[in-house]
């Protein structure tokens, strides 16, 4: 892992203080409040959280894939030196696709069921390429032996219909990957296919990210496969990346209490039977109405009166691990025993054997 | 049996227990569903044409206050199954016996059936009436099931306290008005208000956020052993079924691959497609990553499966007398696998060192 050299190069994707607010409703929606933001090239970003935490809109944010006129976005987004919130309507044509392009959770959606696969991926290449149509069929091909689809010369002239979940979304990385482009958008990508599928399509996008140098923004809600494929973790909560660093250090060493919580919250591996889980009381707050304070003061373990007062900045943890929270010496405490629980019941374990 | 018989003609409560505790709560014999596709006129006229087949001979059993949890991925005909036992569909074939008796037959006519069998489907706001208010919701049941109106929605107001939804606040309210999870809550709470024996739980918390399913688990453990339930657990996720199940059954394609207790089926899966199933689990280990995919490609079609073992296409394991015969469930040790490798003389290579292992142990 060679994040900390990459760093040294300007990030191809930053994002600053990115506000998203939706007008279309009684009350405006703050979905995005203040995120900040930086993938390296070659690098790839999970950004985690529930649903209504802000991660989809963050990411479609990168693509401007909102409705113009009911959308508030402030801030700033540069991706590969392209300013996005500023580009014209045929300018950002141009950068979708080229410079960013996006992969989805439900493919059968996302593509167009009246034309075959091929065609698609065609029509996208010669959209932004002066080349014949021979000529980009051939790409095609290639896209889809890179994508490992089986008799790839067959499939390109299958309808998206035709084809099996797991095919589909191989289909649709192929046409996300006609033009070459630099940053990969991923939302929920194997959210809806099985779990021997799933980890087919993760074990692709880790290979795709190393042989293309792709920077990757993985948006997801499932830690497990976040961890297959991320080389860092944002984890995200009410608007706002509350907790973000390289994934070994997030994983093993979470320090806000949401974090912390989701990971307890998992029914994970050999569980004592009849064992509690540990729940987050309570549900997410609503976005028409935010707190001053903390959004996730009113369901933490570790809330103090100062919480309630005004919106923690980040903290630095160092080697990039920082958190958003007052109490990051509560939750330090509190991975620490776990840990040490979890070696005593070891030894324990070990003992009675 | 004609015990039995003779209880029933001097009307005690249909209820009770047969044949003690040992006696399992539901057999399923042999149960078939396929599905139809349209077919051509020429088609109609012959009598043939393509049949989904969505369940194909599956037979499992559930113990009184166990949870029997199914796992397996679309298309294995788990959701058909549980829409099978509730008689929401039709069965092609084969029998389900509940408490002794067999279903839609003279001593258990469906409707009373029903009220023994309660199901909590996943999409919470399709399976609830939007124009009725959550309390109505949850008091219609008894009612159609001859419980007086005022008694019914005091059993409703209970049940949402239960479920920790204060009646006081939610009683009133539309399931539009309420989060995906106290939507569950409520859907929980409806198929608990006829006082059923056996709950059909069909990727109940799939669609919740990890953080409320922990919520709605913790509380799906506490009503069992407070109201005594049997659960039937459908689901796509491994851990939860695992967390969750006393036994756990493996399916694929429309068969039973592999039954067995919880622990000893995910500590040593016997089924070549249970180790691949579990093995495709993400490890949550950033220094052990998954580095190869256990299977190639998607489940196969039930449409036209595949002939003999149903997973000989995609095992690791699959010899030529694989495509050709059909393994059938065999026990060993509270265990079944329908795997050739475990059944003695089956003419694969691995059956006889396995039948070895097995004699020395």
């Amino acid at each position: 892992m060679n994040t900390a050299s990459r760093a040294d190069s300007a990030p191809i994707v930053s994002v600053r203080d990115l506000r998203v607010t939706f007008n279309g409703g009684k009350k405006p929606v703050s979905a995005v409040n203040g995120v900040d933001l930086s993938v390296a090239r070659g690098e790839t970003v999970a950004l985690i959280g529930e649903s209504g935490s802000g991660k989809s809109v963050t990411l479609r944010s990168l693509l401007r894939l909102h409705p113009e006129r009911r959308t508030r976005i402030e801030g700033r987004i540069e991706v590969a030196g392209e300013d996005v919130l500023a580009l014209g309507s045929r300018a950002l044509a141009d950068y979708r696709g080229r410079v960013a392009s996006m992969i989805f959770q439900e493919p059968l959606l996302a593509l167009d069921p009246v034309y075959t696969v091929g065609q698609q991926i065609v029509e996208s290449i010669r959209r932004h390429e002066r080349i014949s149509p021979a000529e980009a069929r051939k790409r095609a091909l290639e896209l889809f032996e890179r994508v490992r689809i089986p008799s790839p010369e067959r499939r390109l002239d299958a309808y998206p219909h035709e084809m099996s979940g797991g095919m589909r979304q191989r289909a649709m990385i192929a046409l996300a990957l006609a033009c070459r482009p630099q940053v990969l958008l991923a939302d929920e990508p194997t959210t809806a296919l099985d779990a021997t599928v799933q980890i087919q399509i993760l074990l692709l996008l880790r290979e795709l990210q190393r042989e293309l140098g792709l920077a990757i923004v993985f948006v997801t809600h499932d830690m497990g496969a976040a961890v297959e494929v991320a080389d860092r973790f944002a984890v995200m909560y009410a608007g706002r990346i509350v907790e973000e660093g390289p994934t070994r250090e997030v994983i093993r060493n979470p320090r806000h209490p949401y974090t912390l919580a989701l990971m307890q919250a998992r029914a994970d591996g050999a569980m004592e039977k009849g064992a509690r889980l540990a729940s987050i009381p309570g549900a997410p707050p609503d976005l028409a109405q935010l707190p001053t304070g903390c959004a996730f003061a009113e369901r933490c373990t570790f809330v103090q009166p100062a919480c309630l007062q005004s919106r923690p900045e980040a903290v630095e943890l160092g080697g990039g691990h920082r958190a958003r929270c007052l109490r990051t010496d509560a939750t330090a405490q509190a991975v620490a025993q776990s840990a040490r629980a979890t070696a005593n019941t070891s030894i324990l374990l070990t003992e009675t054997a | 049996m004609s015990i039995g018989i003779s209880i029933e003609h001097i009307g005690v409560a249909a209820d009770s227990d047969r044949g003690g505790p040992a006696q399992p709560l539901l057999t399923v014999n042999g149960l078939v569903k396929h599905f139809d596709l349209k077919k051509g006129f020429v088609d109609t006229v012959m009598g043939r044409g393509k049949v989904v087949r969505a369940v194909d001979g599956v037979d499992f059993r559930i113990l009184k206050g166990e949870t029997l949890g199914v796992v397996g991925e679309s298309g294995c005909g788990k959701s058909t199954t549980a829409r099978l036992l509730m008689h929401l569909i039709d069965p092609s074939a084969g029998e389900i016996v509940f408490n002794g008796e067999t279903v839609g037959s003279p001593a258990l006519p469906l409707r009373e059936y029903r009220r023994q069998v309660q199901m909590v489907f996943q999409d919470s706001y399709s399976s609830l009436n939007p124009r009725l208010t959550i309390q109505d919701s949850i008091a219609f049941g008894p009612q159609v099931h001859g419980v007086p109106k005022q008694e019914a929605i005091t059993r409703a107001r209970n049940l949402l306290e239960r479920v920790g939804l204060e009646p006081r606040r939610f009683a009133g309210r539309y399931p539009h008005e309420l989060s995906g999870g106290q939507r569950q809550r409520v859907n929980i709470a409806r198929a608990l208000a006829c006082e059923p024996r056996l709950v059909i739980l069909d990727e109940a918390v799939s669609a919740l956020d990890k953080s409320v399913e922990a919520q709605v688990l913790n509380l799906l453990m506490d009503l069992k052993e407070e109201f005594g339930l049997t659960y039937l657990f459908i689901s796509h996720d491994l851990h939860v079924a695992r967390y969750i199940s006393d036994r756990v059954m493996v399916m694929y394609l429309g068969k039973v691959a592999e039954t067995g207790p919880a622990e000893a089926l995910f500590e040593q899966p016997l089924h070549p497609y249970t180790r691949a199933l579990l093995s495709s689990m993400p490890s949550m280990d950033p220094d052990r990553r998954t580095e190869e995919a256990a299977l190639a490609g998607d489940p196969p079609n039930p449409i036209d499966p595949p002939p003999g073992c149903r997973f000989h296409t995609r095992c690791p394991l699959a010899e030529a007398v694989c495509s050709q015969r059909a393994p059938s469930l065999k026990t060993r040790q509270r265990r079944e696998t329908a795997c050739l490798i475990h059944e003695p003389g089956s003419g694969h290579s691995h059956a006889a060192a396995v039948a070895a292992a097995v004699h020395a142990s």
